[in-house]
């Protein structure tokens, strides 16, 4: 996959950062070498081997349905920027 | 040109477990904001998810329920997405391998036909926190108490050609969920929540015409106002040469019209990728019988049971499960009462006509099978009539009274010893004498103004032949 300019961008608007224009040629060229070795690793064969999605064989992890936090909105509030009326406030979304 | 609407569903339904899905906050509707919520579901940093085993089985109940293949190896997937509604900035759903597949629910279609509404898959995910927009203050509150309860969406394939198909797959789908025990499915509350996907196509043509997906559908009445208004919509623009544009579309039911959200042309990439915080879930044969031996009984089990075993019609039954509230009423009178036609009769004229005439919805009534069953009795007994009958519920319905107590303090029993009847009617024909002499000289005609008002004197307590018989032998001689 060849990694442009065009994409980069698009990559920027998806992840609400803005790029200087020296940032996003680094960034072109580090993507591209990140991939080009993806393809490396593209070259074994695979065939009848399960995609992994973890690194460890685990699976059923889980918990009870019991509840078990208190109620504790100040200590969670604690770290917000900005918080009022119990909420934390953000700048204004308009749908 | 005549025009067909191709529909599908997509129904959010928040499960009814005590605590969200991943961390143990508890689920509860209402309370102050932000009081049900912990350092998982508001997204700090450093935090692991833990996924609740109710989850787990209420959606292999829901696929068992639905006709659905379960999957046996299944996981969870990342949804990226920037806005406060979710503190990680992603949503835990799942895209690759949802727990449930190929189902149905069977609807009756526009040829009066059986047809089978196919359920795509159906997914386990977590909802999202509750926005408010301040309007003075120029910022956003968010409050996280929903962020986190579980969510099951069922995807149906694009099956629906009417509204009614539509309604009805719905009302089955919501039976299903709240007689396995899975959701409340209250839509007021927000824990059934449904959005349509509409195209229209020229009758015969094979592909799909360009889809909108409406939102804030909030009543099945909403749902059908919408449906009509969106087909209707899109029918003209194609009839006016214009484009059906890809959207998404905000339902106003006060204005009955829908609008525009957000254009699909600044397409959402969603940059799915596998949820590494989650080991997959592995479903197991033994799982599947275990799930399967402590299923609830559904609606078409129940229906079939309560002709066969209770002997009352299809159409009774029909009536009985479409809500839970109703069963739970009429199994439990049914039993108190020993007569389940009576409780049936009961429940589908007096209590709907009530829960109708208040505008009350059936899982918010209080009336008890043990009152409604004390009324029936009374009436089933002679106590009191029926007319009667009809007037205690209506005051055990309103103010939660206790119908014998109610029965007694009235003074309203009827009266059952006759020979009480012959002085109160003495008292009448001295009263009436015109109307008596008019009977006497041969105008029959006289009675029922003379039995009327008798019944008036006795105030409906007492069996009417009987008060017709006694007049009759007073009179006639």
């Amino acid at each position: 996959m060849q990694i442009d300019k065009t994409l980069v961008m698009y990559l920027e608007k998806l992840g609400r950062i803005e790029l200087s224009e020296e940032q996003r040629a680094a960034c072109e060229k580090d993507l591209q070498s990140i991939l080009d070795y993806i393809d490396t690793l593209n070259e074994l064969d695979t065939e009848g081997v399960e995609p992994a999605s973890h690194s460890f064989p685990v699976a059923n992890v889980v918990r009870e349905d019991v509840v078990t936090n208190t109620a504790r909105a100040d200590v969670i509030l604690a770290n917000a920027p900005d918080s009022r009326e119990g909420c934390f406030a953000v700048p204004k979304t308009v749908e | 040109m005549e025009w067909e609407i191709v529909m599908g569903l997509e129904v959010h339904t928040e499960l009814a477990t005590k605590t969200k899905i991943f961390c143990g906050c508890s689920t509860e509707f209402g309370g102050e904001p932000n009081t049900h919520v912990c350092e998982i579901c508001s997204g700090q940093p450093g935090t692991l998810p833990l996924l609740n085993r109710r989850v787990v089985e209420f959606a292999v109940r829901t696929g068992l329920a639905t006709n659905c293949e379960i999957t046996r190896k299944t996981k969870f997937d990342r949804k990226n997405y920037f806005y406060p509604d979710l503190p990680k900035a992603y949503q835990i759903s799942q895209l690759y391998l949802p727990i449930c597949r190929n189902g149905c629910i069977e609807v009756k279609g526009q040829d009066g036909n059986p047809k089978k509404i196919g359920i795509h898959e159906i997914h386990m995910e977590e909802d999202a926190g509750k926005l408010v927009h301040d309007e003075f203050a120029d910022c956003t509150l968010v409050d996280y108490n929903r962020c986190g309860v579980p969510l099951l969406e069922i995807v149906s394939e694009p099956d629906f050609r009417s509204a009614d198909e539509v309604v009805e797959y719905l009302e089955k789908l919501r039976a299903i969920l709240q007689f396995t025990g899975v959701s409340d499915c209250k839509m007021q509350e927000g824990s059934l929540r449904a959005d349509v996907n509409l195209s229209v196509r020229p009758k015969g043509q094979a592909e799909f015409g360009t889809r909108t997906e409406m939102k804030n559908l909030n009543s099945f009445h909403a749902i059908a106002r919408a449906i009509e208004y969106e087909s209707r919509r899109q029918i003209d623009l194609l009839e006016d040469g214009e484009t059906v544009v890809q959207e998404t579309r905000r339902w106003d039911d006060n204005k009955g019209i829908s609008y525009a959200m957000r254009s699909k042309e600044d397409a959402q990439d969603y940059k799915y990728f596998p949820e590494p915080d989650l080991p997959p879930i592995e479903i197991s044969d033994a799982y599947i019988e275990k799930v399967k031996a402590e299923m609830p009984e559904l609606p078409e089990a129940k229906k079939r049971r309560y002709q066969e075993a209770l002997g009352l019609s299809e159409y009774d039954t029909s009536i009985l499960t479409s809500d839970l509230a109703f069963v739970r009423l009429f199994e439990a009178t049914e039993k108190l009462c020993q007569s389940p036609k009576d409780a049936a009769n009961w429940i589908m004229g007096e209590v709907m006509k009530l829960l109708n005439d208040s505008g009350t919805l059936p899982e918010d009534m209080t009336l008890s099978p043990e009152k409604l069953a004390a009324v029936i009795n009374m009436v089933k007994s002679g106590k009191i009539n029926r007319g009667t009958g009809k007037k205690v519920l209506e005051k055990v319905f309103s103010e939660d009274v206790d119908p014998e107590t109610y029965v007694k303090e009235n003074n309203l029993a009827q009266i059952t010893d006759l020979s009480a009847l012959r002085p109160v009617l003495e008292e009448v024909i001295a009263a009436n004498e015109k109307s008596v002499s008019e009977y006497k000289g041969g105008k029959t005609q006289a009675m029922g103004y003379i039995m009327g008002q008798a019944m008036r004197a006795l105030k409906g307590k007492a069996p009417a032949q009987e008060v017709q018989k006694l007049l009759h032998e007073m009179l006639d001689n």
